[in-house]
């Protein structure tokens, strides 16, 4: 398991001198550069005034509009994937598993589709080029996540085993349908060039009913050799095709199987077919021939599907654990007049020695995204397979790339949405890594904001909630948005600021003489308790609507108990008297006698301790203390003629 | 997979520092023309110079921001002995239409009686603190004790480290394990001196920072140095740029309940590369410190990463191919290959940045004619900002709030 010591790529950056210093910083999900001199005051001569900034997209395929569909399909599939039960036995998971499988392929195939339509419709050639090679990827995704469902997750048995790679081999070599219906759409079928290379590569994939329809019409063109058709029709239909849900045995197969070799190999040696090299061809790819096999290197056009074919007749009931010894033979076979084999070769062959960590491994440095590494291991990891594969660290293989692709969709303006589900099911550093990236979505809105803060008090982020309400009180404050900035403070339980807000609130009230924001000031409830000063607003603001309301005695009551029970700031005790100054000067008595004692009490402590004695402040003192002798005389009055 | 994108930053003179913003929607410049510009990146993704003053009477050192709780808030340190905070304040809204900005001084900081090299804020559970780091070896910490008067600082904590320091890093952990800490690194180039990076750890006993730990296998000059973000683990990570690059963990051992001195570390080197064959200038993590980038003397910014068996490697490089930037006029021009040379060597894909498609043999496509394209890097764009020098005006803001203004209530009618 030996990591492969590959050259990093190197990217120019256009604009940048080489050889010049390059500076850069960090943005989430980018990175900046910039070139820049270090503190060194001497080279102020050299001039650089240009700033050439580069983006690093961890995941280009992330913006591709078609691939967003891939993203958003498989989340669904992978949340589905996560909730399957632990405690069910692994027998009843298996259809599960595979079915998941399929579901993930099946969202490949649509993308590719769309991908393929795009391509080919499109008028600009770089888009088509561009959707070309990213239906190339997914095509070899498709292949090799095709593969490994076979081999490790349906993890057929021998018998069923040939039949699933005859499947795999067929979804992905589609050209002979394609071929084929050329063939037949034509004016004489048996006559079109491609006939034989169609029914030979139905023969090559086992669609031996197909081949034997062709054939058909070549027979008919060819009275005198009825016969010889006729016998390979006969070869081909009797070919047999091992049933696994049928009664019989693998080794009554076997048997039947053989039989029916040695039929084949019979004819051969009697040149049955020597007259028509085309029929004779067949007959000796249906006797595993492997010269003939080689010579139709075009027709089969990669080696698995040599690998398949010489399978399907020489070895049909190959067992998984001998697989790996034909693929390595079929590929020096097949390769031998070809360079190196490429990386995709190499991930199937390591798909067929059964080594998981090898495939995910070269997968991983082969593709340009996380997002197919990240599915399947996830998938294999669920199917228990990294574990008994003797990799110690396989849940912490799941979880980093897991990590990895989830911090990818986290750049996008939209997709990380997505990304905090696969965050939820990274049981080690999941949760750390959403802290860390979600604070830093940015807040464009108070819509977004609202999102990302439900996300974070669902997974009692409370450090992030808090943060976030900060930041946007912070930012509504600074717009003089008031009423917004309280509510946010309030959200983040920030007494602080909830104080400073309310001062701000005050400091306006005693500006303009009217209140901004009253649908908020007058519905606090129980979040005025935050702080003192915002107590004081709300019991303020209260007072205002029992005097707008006329209830003038509660409204008085009010007022005083603002001062004694010390909720209002001293600062604001001459705006309270203030305040009380038409409420004395009322015809009828609205302060009692010991409320205006206590009013006055108020207005001795608070002339005390002023100690600059301004002309605006004395004469409203005296203003105060004129009222209030003139109330209490009233009060005392009417006090005791009620007693009396 | 690389993007390039180029701006004209029209600074007169060298750019010594870029700085993001928290989100990563803005960012500020300083150069040696002694001026910091403040650009904001539009709908589409184009940066625009929304700000642009002169900070101060020297080269500008270092720009960086304050957590978006405090504002909109950036300190600068420079060659003329001061570092300074600046607060953007909500300007006139023709001023918003043309797309600028007000930043106005809130504070000066002329404590140093040296070049000021190096300006970071605290991490943000400390509160509104900043601390500077000065050629003469000392290291100031200051507080606003009410963020909401940035004109207020007071200096909380003067530490004095010996050797000229250039770089100072906070550790972001929050833990309550973690006691504040800080590393500084000094560009004093003789071997002779021991240790280039102290850390320097909060003591809630005695108030005050005290050294915890001297690396002293660092003996060459200092140049940038960062703490990686925590991730929850109990130990720290710190990247070092020297003549080479290095990451360091650190340990915190298990101290005695009784014992009141700092805490002792565990020093453990993790890796050292000298790819850049060079002096290093500067270190940087990504938000979740997966990526380590790092720039040196090559001219190269090579990036580096960990993979799950925390075996570090380089999985990337960046650096200039000396081409002239031209299209100043503000044509968008296509750059030839920016994947350019990785396309033969690209095969590291660990950061998914790898030309992978390149590898794959062709496969049958549903038609015909599409196969085997090789990835095509976007064009880059080239856009040129022109925006005047503005001067910031120098406001005061009215604070204070009058409290003794008559309120009339309106005269309740009588019964």
């Amino acid at each position: 398991m030996e990591e492969v010591d590959v050259e990093p790529p190197v990217t120019n950056i256009p604009a940048a001198a080489a050889g010049k210093h390059l500076g850069f910083a960090w943005g989430p999900g980018d990175i900046l550069c910039n070139m820049m001199m270090y503190p060194c005051p001497l080279s102020l001569s050299l001039n650089t005034k240009l700033l050439p900034s580069v983006l690093v997209r961890k995941d280009e395929d992330i913006y591709s509009p078609i691939l967003r569909k891939l993203f958003n399909e498989s989340h669904h599939i992978f949340v589905g994937l996560q909730t399957i039960r632990e405690d069910l036995p692994s027998k009843n998971k298996k259809p599960q598993f595979v079915s998941i499988s399929k579901n993930y392929r099946s969202v490949i195939r649509a993308c590719m589709e769309e991908l393929q339509q795009v391509a080919v419709s499109t008028q600009d050639a770089e888009v088509a080029t561009q959707y070309g090679d990213q239906v190339s990827i997914l095509l070899a995704i498709e292949l090799i996540w095709n593969l490994c469902e076979v081999l490790f997750i349906d993890a057929a048995p021998a018998g069923s085993l040939l039949l699933h790679l005859l499947d795999w081999v067929r979804l992905h070599k589609a050209d002979v349908d394609e071929k084929a219906r050329d063939v037949l759409q034509s004016e004489s079928p048996a006559e079109h060039e491609s006939y034989w290379d169609v029914v030979l590569g139905y023969v090559l994939q086992g669609r031996l009913e197909e081949a034997r329809q062709m054939l058909v019409k070549q027979a008919s063109l060819h009275p005198a050799a009825r016969n010889m058709f006729k016998l390979m029709d006969t070869l081909l239909s009797k070919m047999p095709f091992y049933n696994p849900s049928g009664t019989q045995t693998l080794t009554e197969f076997d048997v039947k199987w053989r039989h029916w070799h040695e039929e084949v190999d019979r004819c051969l040696q009697d040149n049955s077919f020597a007259s028509n090299q085309h029929l004779e061809a067949i007959c000796k790819i249906l006797v595993g021939d492997e010269d003939t096999l080689l010579e139709h290197k075009d027709l089969l056009s990669t080696w698995y599907h040599f690998l398949v074919t010489r399978l399907l007749f020489c070895h049909p009931t190959v067992k998984p654990t001998e697989l790996h010894y034909y693929a390595q033979s079929c590929l020096t076979m097949f390769l031998d007049s070809r360079s190196a084999p490429e990386p995709l070769d190499s991930i199937l062959l390591a798909a067929f020695e059964f080594d998981i960590h090898q495939v995910i491994k070269d997968c991983s440095i082969a593709l340009n995204n996380w997002w197919f590494v990240a599915h399947l291991t996830d998938l294999l990891d669920h199917c228990k397979l990294l574990q008994s594969h003797n990799l110690h660290f396989g849940s912490n293989l799941r979880e980093f790339l897991l990590l990895e692709y989830a911090s990818g969709l986290f750049t996008h303006h939209s997709l990380w949405q997505l990304a905090v589900d696969y965050f939820d099911h990274c049981p080690e550093f999941g949760r750390v890594y959403l802290e860390l990236q979600i604070e830093r979505v940015p807040l464009d809105t108070e819509r977004k904001a609202l999102k990302v803060l439900r996300i974070c008090e669902q997974r009692q982020m409370s450090e992030q909630v808090r943060s976030i309400c900060k930041i946007m009180a912070m930012r509504a404050l600074r717009n003089n948005r008031l009423g917004s900035a309280l509510s946010w403070s309030i959200r983040a339980k920030d007494a602080a600021f909830a104080t400073l807000i309310s001062e701000r609130f005050l400091q306006d009230y005693c500006a303009k003489g009217t209140f901004s924001d009253l649908d908020l000031i007058d519905n606090l409830g129980p979040a005025m308790l935050l702080s003192d000063r915002l107590t004081f607003l709300g019991k303020y603001r209260e007072f205002h609507k029992l005097y707008g309301e006329k209830r003038f005695r509660e409204a008085a009551k009010l007022l005083l108990s603002l001062m004694t029970a010390k909720i209002a700031p001293r600062s604001f005790w001459m705006t309270l008297l203030t305040d009380a100054l038409p409420l004395l000067e009322q015809k009828e008595v609205i302060f009692s006698a010991d409320q205006t004692h206590e009013l006055m009490f108020c207005l001795e402590e608070l002339t005390s301790s002023l100690n600059t004695e301004e002309d605006i402040e004395v004469t409203k003192v005296e203003l105060l203390r004129l009222a209030l002798a003139r109330n209490l005389a009233m009060a005392i009055v009417k006090e005791g003629t009620v007693e009396a | 997979m690389f993007v390039a994108r180029s701006i004209a930053a029209d600074h007169k003179d060298l750019i010594h520092d870029v700085s993001y913003d928290f989100h990563g929607r803005r960012m500020a410049t300083c150069s040696s023309d002694q001026s910091v510009k403040v650009w904001d990146k539009s709908e589409n993704g184009e940066w625009h110079c929304t700000a642009s003053w002169k900070t101060h009477s020297g080269s500008v050192w270092r720009v960086t921001w304050a957590h978006p709780e405090f504002g909109q808030v950036l300190a600068s340190c420079s060659f003329d002995r001061t570092a300074a905070v600046w607060e953007e304040i909500v300007g006139e809204s023709n001023d918003k239409q043309r797309g600028l900005s007000h930043w106005i001084k809130r504070t000066t900081l002329v404590d140093s009686r040296t070049s000021v090299t190096d300006v970071k804020f605290a991490p943000k559970h400390m509160g509104l603190m900043l601390t500077t780091c000065s050629a003469d070896g000392v290291v100031r910490i200051y507080e606003a004790p009410d963020v909401m008067n940035l004109s207020q600082w007071s200096l909380q904590h003067e530490i004095s480290c010996k050797l000229s320091c250039s770089c100072i890093s906070w550790n972001p952990s929050s833990s309550r394990a973690h006691p504040p800490m800080f590393a500084v690194g000094s560009d004093d180039s003789n071997v002779a001196y021991g240790g280039k990076v102290q850390i320097y750890e909060y003591n809630e006993n005695t108030r005050k920072y005290a050294k915890a730990e001297t690396l002293m296998t660092v003996t060459d000059a200092v140049h940038d140095i960062a703490f990686a973000p925590n991730l929850g683990r109990s130990f720290h990570v710190l990247a070092i740029a020297t003549k080479d690059v290095r990451i360091f963990k650190l340990a915190p051992m298990r101290k005695e309940s009784t014992s009141t001195g700092p805490t002792k570390f565990e020093v453990q080197i993790v890796a050292q590369f000298d790819n850049h064959n060079s002096q290093v200038w500067r270190v940087s993590w990504n938000i979740t410190s997966t990526l380590l980038a790092s720039s040196g003397d090559d001219g190269c910014v090579r990036l580096w990463k960990a993979n799950y068996m925390d075996n570090w490697k380089c999985t990337g490089i960046l650096k200039g191919d000396g081409s002239p930037l031209t299209g100043s006029s503000g044509q968008p021009t296509a750059m030839s290959t920016v994947v350019g040379s990785s396309v033969q060597a690209s095969q590291s894909a660990l950061n998914g940045m790898s030309a992978g498609r390149y590898f794959f043999p062709p496969l049958d496509p549903p038609r015909a004619g599409t196969r085997y394209g090789h990835l095509l890097p976007p064009s880059s764009l080239i856009e040129n900002c022109d925006v005047e020098p503005i001067q910031p005006q120098q406001q005061v803001l009215p604070h204070r709030l009058s409290s003794r203004a008559l309120l009339p209530l309106p005269e309740a009618e009588g019964q």
